[in-house]
């Protein structure tokens, strides 16, 4: 444990960038909005640099408590912030890809008019995400992810006078919401066990306790609350609903929060937590089990959907269904390591979308595109990586950190050929719908509208909101400003080379003095690292390459040679594409299940029954009561001198009368 | 001897004219002498206690009322003065300025 005074500097950073930004944005000028919150996120990511420059893991953790917190008895909370191994990729993953999010932003925000509100949100967004990342207790993680929520509802909502858009925000605040009630109840189970709820405590704490291989237990139930929490923060059944529908958000949002960043939250709290979980086989066991399902599930929804961020938001959730997976085996380190490259990949799929969404006036609706290489060549190069990349051809980035993920559900000791099978499957559906994407988009001819009706064209993105500022019409596809191309660029070489710092267990050997605490699993693995494994290793590894490669024929068979037959494949599917089309009306289910009693039961028993009947009309009652009281004894005060003495021997007469009847002397 | 119940009659007869007077009448002076009835009803019912019981302080006690009465009839009567000359009507009824 070594101090380190700098520690604290890094959130504040965007911290006072969202505050300048907030405060006097509105009457400043955009291009001193733009260098505020570009110097202060900038900042934060050299400070960021700077620590991995600094960092040395004999001396890790780092640690630097900022002031004091909760004090009640023996309980106590700080304010302190806490750099490890994990903690130091998080921090470079969310600064750089943030950073580079932030000059994309530049191009794509520029025409708006609540350009300062949307710069000042992502900053608070880098703000909270800082703290969450670099929390040295399990509190001041809770405000981060508390905070990344907010941010994620301001900025999904940006666009608020789009119904849509609007609702969009509800939802993922309060469905998230749902998952951070079972986090508080993990947190209440730390504190009332273990008295504490800093991390090296709480784990040191855990590692006196038996591993809870019978039933369930006290770490079970941490575990799978805490599974809660990262199911509704990361988007994993059943709570992934929110994240398909915070597409409405700018599209910039969509990269930074709903991809790179804050969706990881959950994976990251979960590999945080190892040591509880090594204890827990059971909760690790339902980890695995959703992580897996998540992923198949979202990635054949994937496969139907027409709007280009849809498919890009499932695709999203099935990458953190893979990510998952691999905690849920005991596979912290390949978890983290596809979190990384997929903030590399996922960001630039947003991101070149955004900048094709951009170069055609807002269109998001792929059967209108096509055909735009010509029209976009950079746009198009940096997209075609980052599709390979997701998709797993080697030398790129995921097809590491995939590959790391798969042979670890096969071969960990939690593992099952069961995980790897179906991981192998979504594999092959994900390089379906990727490349569906890229031949839909980039090949064949454009399909969108002819020229000069797409400025006031009803696009169901909300760029159409800013389309009439536009000074140059959207007549012909064009190429997006190279402030919005740079970062394109910058998450295209990442995507390339990203994964090479996993190459020979380099990464998991730089993360393994997090996860080694209760951690049989990882270093037993790799002591029987056996020829025989090596084999087996190989061969999975050509199986998940040749399904990539299968789903790349079976796109480019159906979307490029022959484009009419996908219509006729979904006809003869008839109501199976129908569900897939519809999500598998899970929006509907939870619709009819929750929803729809809840407004009902608030409706007519909480607001008709008890606040109207109950709360108003005792205010009312009482209200109206006194009124007919005071009503009648207005009239006593008549202003009449004889009146009031009449009352005064009245009310004389009335007390001898009591007194004379009470046989008072 | 007289019996006390009949001077204790006579004192309240005395004091309910006082008041009847009090309540009905709407001249200022009127009421100002029901006023001073009521209190000589009340005088007659503390001598004839104190004649029957044999104690000096009923007696007492009239004088002072006696003498708070004529400071009060002073005082009244240059109030009843002061409003005429203000006013000019001695109606209790017209007098209602601090009516809202």
């Amino acid at each position: 444990m070594t101090p380190n005074p700098y520690l604290w500097l890094l959130p504040i950073l965007p911290l006072a960038g969202a505050a300048i930004n907030g405060f006097l944005g509105r009457h400043s000028s955009k291009k001193s909005i733009t260098a505020i919150a570009l110097v202060f996120s900038g900042a934060a990511f050299v400070m960021a640099l700077i620590l991995a420059a600094g960092f040395s893991s004999a001396a890790a953790p780092y640690y630097f408590d900022l002031a004091h917190w909760i004090r009640a008895g023996s309980f106590q909370v700080d304010y302190s912030f806490y750099l490890d191994q994990l903690s130091l990729v998080m921090l470079l993953v969310v600064t750089g890809v943030g950073f580079l999010i932030h000059i994309y932003t530049v191009g794509y925000m520029w025409d708006d008019d609540g350009y300062y509100r949307f710069m000042s949100y992502l900053n608070l967004f880098m703000f909270f995400m800082l703290t969450l990342v670099l929390a040295r207790n399990y509190l001041v993680m809770f405000i981060g992810w508390e905070g990344v929520g907010l941010a994620s509802y301001l900025l999904v909502g940006f666009w608020f006078v789009k119904d849509s858009a609007a609702s969009a925000g509800k939802k993922a605040f309060i469905v998230t919401r749902i998952g951070d009630f079972g986090f508080l109840i993990a947190l209440f189970l730390m504190v009332k066990h273990f008295g504490t709820l800093d991390f090296t405590q709480v784990f040191a704490a855990v590692h006196v306790l038996p591993s809870e291989t019978g039933g369930a237990g006290l770490l079970t139930a941490i575990g799978l609350l805490l599974m809660v929490g990262a199911a509704g923060k990361s988007a994993q059944i059943p709570l992934y609903v929110w994240l398909p529908d915070a597409m409405e958000g700018p599209t910039p949002v969509s990269a930074l929060i709903h991809a790179a960043t804050m969706v990881t939250a959950g994976v990251y709290m979960v590999a945080r937590s190892s040591a509880i979980f090594d204890r827990a086989p059971m909760a690790m066991m339902v980890v695995a089990i959703i992580g897996t399902l998540t992923a198949l599930f979202a990635a054949t929804i994937g496969i139907a959907q027409t709007d280009i961020k849809k498919v890009l938001a499932y695709s999203t959730v099935s990458q953190l269904g893979y990510m998952f997976m691999a905690c849920g085996v005991g596979a912290f380190s390949a978890g983290i390591f596809h979190l990384m490259t997929h903030a590399f990949f996922k960001g630039l799929l947003f991101l070149a979308a955004g900048s094709v969404i951009h170069g055609i006036g807002g269109e998001q609706d792929m059967r209108k595109m096509g055909g735009l290489r010509v029209y976009m060549p950079v746009t198009f190069i940096t997209m075609s990586i980052a599709t390979f990349t997701i998709t797993g051809f080697p030398p790129l980035a995921a097809y590491f950190s995939k590959d790391e993920i798969l042979w670890k559900a096969y071969s960990s000791p939690q593992g099952s050929w069961v995980y790897w099978l179906i991981g192998v499957i979504t594999a092959f559906l994900t390089s379906f719908y990727m490349f569906r994407l890229w031949f839909l988009t980039f090949f064949g001819d454009y399909r969108g509208a002819p020229a000069a009706q797409d400025v006031n064209h009803p696009a169901s993105d909300a760029h159409a909101l800013h389309a009439a500022h536009e000074s140059h019409g959207h007549g012909e596809p064009h190429e997006s400003p190279w402030v919005m191309l740079g970062p394109l660029v910058v998450l295209a070489v990442l995507s390339f080379v990203g994964g090479w710092i996993g190459i020979g267990g380099r990464f998991e050997h730089f993360l393994a003095p997090v996860f080694q605490g209760g951690m049989g699993t990882e270093l037993s693995h790799e002591s029987a690292g056996e020829s025989a494994s090596a084999v087996t290793e190989t061969l999975l590894m050509l199986i998940s390459v040749a399904a990539a490669v299968l789903g790349f024929l079976l796109a480019w068979a159906l979307y490029l040679r022959r484009p009419q037959l996908p219509a006729r494949i979904a006809a003869k599917l008839g109501g199976l594409y129908q569900a897939v089309l519809h999500k598998y009306y899970i929006d509907e289910l939870y619709a009819a299940l929750f929803v729809k009693p809840l407004i009902d039961g608030s409706t007519t028993i909480l607001w008709h029954g008890i606040d109207q009947g109950g709360i108003d009309a005792a205010v009312n009652d009482s209200a109206d009561a006194a009124r007919h009281i005071s009503d009648s004894l207005r009239h006593m005060q008549s202003g009449n001198l004889r009146s009031y003495a009449g009352w005064v021997a009245a009310g004389g007469a009335a007390v001898i009368a009591y007194m004379v009847w009470m046989g008072i002397r | 001897m007289v019996p006390l119940s009949y001077y204790l009659v006579l004192s309240g007869i005395l004091f309910v004219c006082g008041v009847l007077g009090f309540l009905i009448k709407r001249n200022i002076i009127t009421i100002f002498m029901s006023i001073e009835l009521m209190l000589n009803g009340v005088n007659l019912s503390f001598v004839a206690f104190a004649a029957q019981w044999h104690a000096l302080s009923g007696q007492v006690f009239v004088f002072f009322v006696m003498v708070v009465a004529a400071a009060e009839a002073a005082v009244g009567l240059a109030i009843i003065i002061a409003v005429y000359r203000t006013r000019e009507t001695l109606n209790v009824d017209r007098v209602n300025l601090l009516k809202l």
